[in-house]
């Protein structure tokens, strides 16, 4: 007699909800207004012993009346300087550095809308099987009132050009000029290198989100 | 560690699209362009790994994490519950966190005005590390209702917030979690926003009496799921579980 045959059965996954207004007494309760945790996660992951060079990622994200929104929770994660992220499932030839998560949360400024990542610029990651290098970025995700679920979306650099124009994701965008939502301009400002990244939740220059 | 295969297309179906006009705040925040479907790449299947070291060792105690002079004031509540994948393998040391208000239905936000008075000993927020098994669990005080601008008379149930890595970046999940028996659920705009009405009912924990405290408090068991990974097809076998 054969086995009968295996037959997976899949839980479905817990819906998403929005993350309200107060997302941040969970996840950044400094910006809330109290202290609890002796530890707490930030938007500067660009400790002194982290190799790369240092960078700043800023912007705002506008709603679809064009208005600041001044609430979002901003989420990166990145690779390192080498272009190799800090988990187990990259098994790429690549040295990992070990004070570097590579992981950033921050929300965006109560009165001004701006939202900054303090970082380093990460390398060019592997492609998927057959397809060529990423060009260096940073995926970023969304949650706040009224975002049902979180948005992702990816920021790449103005100053990769050869590269950005190599890039599988970018180059999956039909349209050059949406691919331009997700490309940051450079800029320098007292010594510092930015790299100013603004998001469109809607309207015109509604920015590229992917399903993952 | 073997490499991590690409996680099962998310369901839509079963999370609220983004577009919910009885949500009011969501009609100037949602995308309208279709999203572009970006098959996972090291991007996706990576995320960011928490260990203990970074958390308290009352992180997971709301009673006590924000305690100055005394308790928190409230019903004692425990919740715990597993936190599984799509293929019922346990998400083990993963970061969860939580936020709610208090027992009157205030939340300690500068941005919160409602009369409801703040309880000097209650932060509303907590967090943990599932164990191998996927298990969490944390004491905290039931929060109470409160109206919020909707609808002139809207109301949110009693809920608390919960927020899950899982393994890689893709699977990361913001819900909210409710009472069960609450009489404010059929009438909430957020809850509504979710067209399969049993995956909503699947955020609705259940009162659970074998986990409670003889004379000291209740608990309520909620699990939840994060996308599963595709199983790959290894010498005519499915990998994994």
């Amino acid at each position: 007699m054969t086995p009968p045959p295996f037959i997976p059965s899949y839980l479905p996954e817990t819906p998403s909800q929005t993350a309200g207004p107060y997302v941040h007494i969970g996840l950044i309760p400094e910006q809330a207004g109290f202290e609890i945790f002796e530890n707490n996660f930030s938007g500067d992951i660009a400790g002194p012993d982290v190799v790369g060079q240092r960078i700043i990622i800023e912007g705002r994200i506008f709603d679809g009346a064009g208005h600041v929104t001044k609430d979002v929770l901003v989420e990166t994660w990145q690779a390192n300087a080498a272009g190799r992220y800090n988990h187990p499932a990259d098994m790429q030839n690549k040295t990992i550095d070990h004070n570097f998560r590579g992981w950033a949360r921050t929300g965006t400024d109560f009165a001004t809308g701006l939202y900054t990542i303090r970082t380093i610029k990460p390398g060019s990651v592997a492609g998927r099987k057959g397809r060529k290098a990423m060009a260096p970025h940073v995926n970023f995700w969304l949650a706040s009132r009224g975002i049902n679920i979180g948005l992702a979306t990816r920021m790449y650099f103005g100053d990769e050009e050869a590269a950005n124009s190599d890039d599988p994701v970018l180059n999956i965008i039909e349209q050059p000029e949406r691919r331009k939502t997700l490309i940051a301009p450079r800029s320098e400002r007292d010594g510092a290198l930015v790299y100013t990244f603004d998001i469109y939740l809607q309207g015109d220059r509604e920015t590229v989100f992917f399903d993952v | 560690m073997t490499p991590q295969a690409e996680f099962h297309q998310r369901d839509r179906d079963l999370h609220p699209p983004a577009h919910t006009p009885v949500y009011k705040t969501s009609v100037l925040r949602s995308p309208r362009i279709p999203l572009w479907s970006l098959q996972n790449s090291l991007s996706e299947v990576t995320g960011p790994i928490f260990s203990p070291d970074e958390l308290g060792p009352l992180d997971n105690d709301l009673v006590l994490n924000y305690a100055k002079q005394g308790e928190a004031i409230g019903e004692q509540t425990i919740v715990h519950g597993y936190v599984l994948d799509g293929n019922s393998q346990p998400v083990s040391n993963t970061l969860v966190e939580v936020w709610q208000a208090n027992a009157g239905g205030r939340y300690r936000h500068r941005n919160d005005t409602y009369i409801a008075p703040i309880d000097p000993n209650f932060g509303g927020c907590g967090r943990m590390l599932t164990d191998e098994r996927g298990y969490y669990f944390f004491r905290t005080i039931k929060p109470g209702a409160y109206p919020f601008r909707n609808r002139i008379n809207s109301w949110r149930p009693a809920h608390i917030h919960f927020s899950v890595f899982g393994t890689g970046f893709a699977q990361r999940l913001i819900t909210q979690m409710y009472f069960e028996g609450d009489l404010l659920i059929p009438h909430d705009s957020i809850i509504a926003t979710i067209p399969d009405k049993s995956a909503a009912d699947r955020l609705t924990a259940r009162l659970d009496l074998n986990a409670s405290r003889p004379l000291e408090c209740l608990a309520y068991r909620f699990d939840i799921v994060l996308r599963g990974r595709r199983q790959t097809l290894f010498e005519n076998k499915l990998q994994g579980s």
